[in-house]
């Protein structure tokens, strides 16, 4: 399973990387695993402003369509365009070209309360069994 | 499904199951206070010949449009219905209202629907139609919604001239969302009033919706709606409710309309006191993932044959929750076949030659009654007069002489209390209409 460090994680299954108080979201390898074959992302309009676990949009594959969550509060910056017409991007890439939104944290206190990678390592095999 | 009643053996044993004595115990839990403690007020049984005369009796107090000559439209109209229409739904395999599930038993019904699909795609101008909706009012209330939807906007407008009923749905539809609709008048010409539309549009406005040809038969500038609605970013919502209208003028997606929604009981549905009819929806490609309702898809099986399924299912219910575009997960199969039929039966010359005579009819006895006209603009086969006497005593008279006069329109507007809508289809034949305009003008 593919957990890279620096990135900060949901329960939900989403990333966030986090650069001054600029964030980029996604969904995580074992995320796209779990939904197979992504055929169509929803994405929010840019400018838009979500609080902390409001779903952004949502990822639907073949077999079923999962709301994302925001893992912090802020305003879109900007959505990943590309992924309307190639949505399988986040199956093949789900950490860099498959990212899906740009935020503008407004409370970095909040990534307290998300898991580091090891976190995230630790979580995916005590609660799912992994 | 066969219905097979239980026999008492069969009574025993769940009862015996469920460890009670009589099927009265079930009902303990509902307080003797409720219950009507008598037999209900029915009359006796009776044998089938004396079930048959007693309908055939009531049926006989009817007035059809089989025997009389009807001037009724009004969202409902009175068009010819080809027999094969009745032979081929009549089929067992057909015989079923509800939209299959699975495609490995259910091809043939999904070809048909996936059919039906491309016709109102074609007729309307559209890239995507659903498997059909309810019926025209509730078609319209789905693309107010969808509206709001695709815009994020909470406000529409709405056409003084979409039907009434469809007016009343809507209002039902949105009374306890937080959307808003603003009515937008008709001028002298019975078109929307350009200059009022302009004013009332705004950067919250989702939707312009109005009807085409529209409850007083005009035919609205569809073009020069859209032509200021999509600068505001508002989308254009047609509705139709003669769809045999679209057998004749430009489909209204070629003029500029997002969503048309509509009532398809003109494509051989019989009258039926008012349903069931066919709700009709189609849309643009962009904006197919906020469609309601369910969509027949064709696609290949492991094999490389053609083949049929649902798509797009994650839209519903049954997949999104309370999250779905739309809380209806069914469609009209069997109008929806009965559409499909009927287009195929009559193809697309067919179709404008019946169109072509509503409108020659029409034409025919509006110039019979030529100074009693309420609207300058142009009409399909549907337009208003004034009458020389109240419209209800009027309909009396033309009763009399075995002919159901128009709509009186001072039943859905207190304006125009004295004004008549007159619908004439390719059944009304000239010796009706001169009888019409005879009794109309001896008042």
């Amino acid at each position: 399973m593919n957990v890279p460090k620096d990135l900060f994680y949901t329960k939900e299954h989403e990333w966030i990387s986090v650069k001054d108080d600029t964030g980029v979201v996604g969904i995580t390898d074992h995320a796209q695993k779990e939904l197979g074959d992504v055929v169509y992302v929803d994405l929010p309009e840019a400018g838009s402003r979500f609080e902390t676990g409001e779903a952004f949009g949502s990822v639907e594959s073949v077999k079923a369509v999962s709301e994302v969550y925001s893992p912090v509060t802020g305003r879109i910056l900007e959505v990943n365009s590309s992924l309307s017409d190639a949505p399988e991007t986040i199956n093949q890439d789900p950490y860099v070209k498959g990212w899906m939104v740009r935020v503008k944290l407004e409370d970095s206190t909040e990534l307290h309360n998300l898991m580091s990678a090891d976190d995230y390592k630790r979580y995916l095999e005590e609660e799912l069994g992994e | 499904m066969r219905y097979l009643s239980l026999t008492p053996e069969e009574r025993r044993e769940m009862l015996a199951a469920l460890g009670l004595e009589n099927v009265d115990q079930l009902f303990s839990s509902i307080p003797a206070t409720v219950r009507l403690g008598r037999r209900l007020n029915l009359p006796a049984p009776m044998s089938e010949s004396e079930v048959l005369d007693f309908f055939k009796a009531a049926g006989a107090k009817n007035v059809s449009t089989e025997d009389r000559a009807c001037f009724l439209g009004a969202g409902a109209y009175n068009h010819f219905i080809p027999s094969v229409i009745d032979s081929i739904i009549s089929r067992s395999e057909f015989y079923t209202a509800y939209t299959p599930y699975q495609p490995e038993i259910s091809q043939g019904t999904l070809q048909s629907i996936f059919e039906y699909q491309t016709l109102i795609c074609q007729l309307t101008g559209m890239d995507v139609a659903n498997a059909s909706l309810y019926d025209g009012s509730s078609a319209t209330a789905e693309a107010t919604l969808m509206s709001t939807r695709v815009t994020g906007r909470k406000r529409v407008l709405v056409s003084a001239t979409l039907h009434p009923e469809y007016r009343r749905v809507l209002g039902t539809y949105i009374s306890n969302l937080d959307i808003q609709a603003q009515e937008i008048r008709c001028g002298d010409d019975g078109r929307l009033d350009a200059a009022e539309l302009a004013s009332a549009l705004s950067a919250d406005v989702a939707a312009v919706i109005l009807q085409s040809p529209n409850f007083f038969g005009v035919i609205e500038d569809i073009a020069a709606v859209a032509g200021v609605a999509r600068p505001a970013g508002a989308l254009t919502v047609v509705a139709v409710s003669e769809a045999l209208s679209l057998g004749l003028l430009k489909p209204p997606g070629d003029l500029g309309a997002d969503i048309v929604a509509g009532e398809g009981q003109s494509f051989g549905v019989p009258l039926s006191f008012g349903g069931p009819y066919l709700g009709l929806f189609a849309c643009r490609e962009q904006h197919k993932r906020q469609m309601p309702g369910r969509l027949v898809g064709q696609t290949v099986d492991t094999e490389g044959r053609r083949g049929f399924v649902l798509t797009l299912s994650t839209r519903e219910q049954h997949i999104r929750r309370e999250k779905a575009t739309s809380n209806i997960c069914t469609n009209q199969g069997l109008c929806a076949l009965i559409a499909a039929i009927y287009l195929s039966a009559l193809g697309r010359k067919g179709l404008r030659e019946v169109a072509e005579q509503n409108l020659r009819k029409a034409h025919y006895l509006k110039r019979l009654l030529g100074d009693r006209l309420v609207f300058s603009g142009p009409t399909f086969n549907e337009f208003v007069v004034r009458c020389p006497q109240k419209p209800e005593e009027l309909n009396r008279r033309l009763l009399g002489e075995g002919i159901i006069g128009g709509l009186p329109l001072g039943r859905f507007f207190g304006d125009r209390t004295d004004q008549m809508l007159v619908c004439v289809t390719e059944q009304t034949t000239r010796s009706q209409m001169d009888d019409f305009a005879r009794v109309f003008s001896r008042a």
